[in-house]
């Protein structure tokens, strides 16, 4: 076949198009790393969290979060026997230096690790107005600090209460999933460090991840499920009373 | 009378609209970054800066690169799946560096309490102690060897 110049100029376009396909996919800093060949979750086991902080201190240490802020924390709840809808929470200084004492005699007490849940139909990015928070395409909710603008409204618009306004930096910080890890196939800093293996990261377009066998086997419960968020965070053994 | 001269007016029009589009088109290619929309409405750059970050946890795999003794050792007891650094906390300086970066060995009498002091709202099913009952102000090194902590196990790695 011969390339003629009328013929090169019509293949221009489908080269431009292919050569995006190809540039896609691929973060310049971990070349081995595909992003459309994982979809990033977690699993949050509360019969097995013992509120040790562990995984807090290792957020704030790997992640740089200010004293006072918090991408991960650990909330302890206690439940006076059938008063459901009035449990009492606390969280002194997001769990990080563990839980003294009692919240009040007897009934149910337990601990929940919150986090980003990374929703597939994320609130805080819908509101975004500039396209400084998105949804990757591993699935994880991620924040452009040099495009934010600091408004505030992705704050606001979390449901969760997982964002928060970086006091020096003044652009909006968020649990990031630890992408700078697990692109390099790491676990996130507080998988790593939880003793007893209550936080496990999941890979949900991984059919070889155990996740897959978990949420089929155990009674998995998402936060807030009316809002219809996407949340990929899973946790088993979630109380009704758990807000 | 001299008739009107409609086709004037309407390329001064279309010049007027074509230069607009010119700086319009311009002052997009010059504000835009040009990674913006490469994956979709946020810039594409974005995500190679947020992976490049530097990591502080080295993670276990690294660790028993050079540790497979104490590895060896805890796989065989309890603390089987309690990754290393969620100990002897971020130490990927000191797996870059291991000769001039030596981490601080972790104080027990702070430690083993974080987690094994009882509290009301941890598992029933996980060891808990009250601490001041348990062995009052002796070490736990004294009974407890950290990568393998069964009782009696004595003051060892």
């Amino acid at each position: 076949m011969s390339l003629t110049r009328r013929k090169f100029i019509f293949l221009l376009p489908a080269a431009a198009v292919a050569w995006k396909y190809v540039l896609a996919g691929t973060p310049e800093s971990a070349p081995n790393y595909q992003t459309t060949k994982h979809w990033w979750g977690m699993l949050m086991d509360l019969t097995r969290c013992i509120g040790c902080g562990n995984c807090v201190r290792a957020c704030q240490a790997e992640n740089g979060v200010p004293d006072g802020y918090f991408r991960t924390w650990v909330e302890r709840y206690h439940v006076a026997d059938w008063h459901m809808e009035n449990p009492r929470v606390d969280s002194p200084d997001g769990g990080k230096s563990g839980f003294p004492g009692a919240l009040g005699a007897g009934g149910k007490n337990f601990f929940v690790p919150k986090m980003c849940n990374h929703c597939v139909d994320s609130p805080c990015t819908q509101v975004c107005p500039v396209g400084a928070t998105f949804e990757s395409q591993d699935g994880v909710v991620l924040v452009d600090p040099k495009y934010c603008l600091g408004c505030r409204y992705c704050v606001q618009a979390c449901p969760y209460g997982c964002r928060y306004l970086h006091p020096e930096r003044e652009v909006a910080d968020k649990c990031s999933l630890c992408y700078h890890r697990i692109t390099k196939g790491l676990l996130t800093a507080c998988t790593e460090n939880c003793p007893t293996g209550a936080r496990q990261l999941a890979d949900l377009k991984n059919p070889a991840d155990p996740i897959h066998e978990y949420l089929k086997t155990h009674g998995v419960q998402v936060l807030k499920p009316h809002l219809a968020t996407g949340s990929k965070v899973f946790y088993n053994g979630l109380d009704g009373s758990v807000r | 009378m001299k008739g009107h001269n409609d086709a004037e007016h309407l390329f001064r029009l279309v010049a007027v609209f074509a230069a607009g589009i010119v700086i319009f088109l311009a002052l997009r290619g010059s504000l835009v970054p040009r990674s913006f929309g490469q994956y979709g409405p946020y810039r594409g750059d974005a995500l190679g800066e947020i992976a490049s970050r530097p990591i502080s946890y080295a993670g276990y795999q690294v660790c028993e690169t050079c540790h497979s003794d104490v590895s060896e050792l805890k796989h065989t007891g309890k603390h089987a799946h309690v990754n290393c650094e969620a100990c002897h906390g971020p130490l990927a300086k000191h797996a870059d560096d291991p000769a001039s970066v030596v981490p601080v060995k972790p104080d027990p009498a702070k430690l083993c309490v974080r987690c094994h002091e009882a509290n009301q709202a941890k598992p029933r099913s996980f060891p808990q102690i009250v601490a001041a009952e348990h062995a009052g102000d002796v070490n736990c090194r004294q009974c407890h060897r950290p990568h393998h902590p069964d009782f009696g196990s004595g003051a060892g790695k």
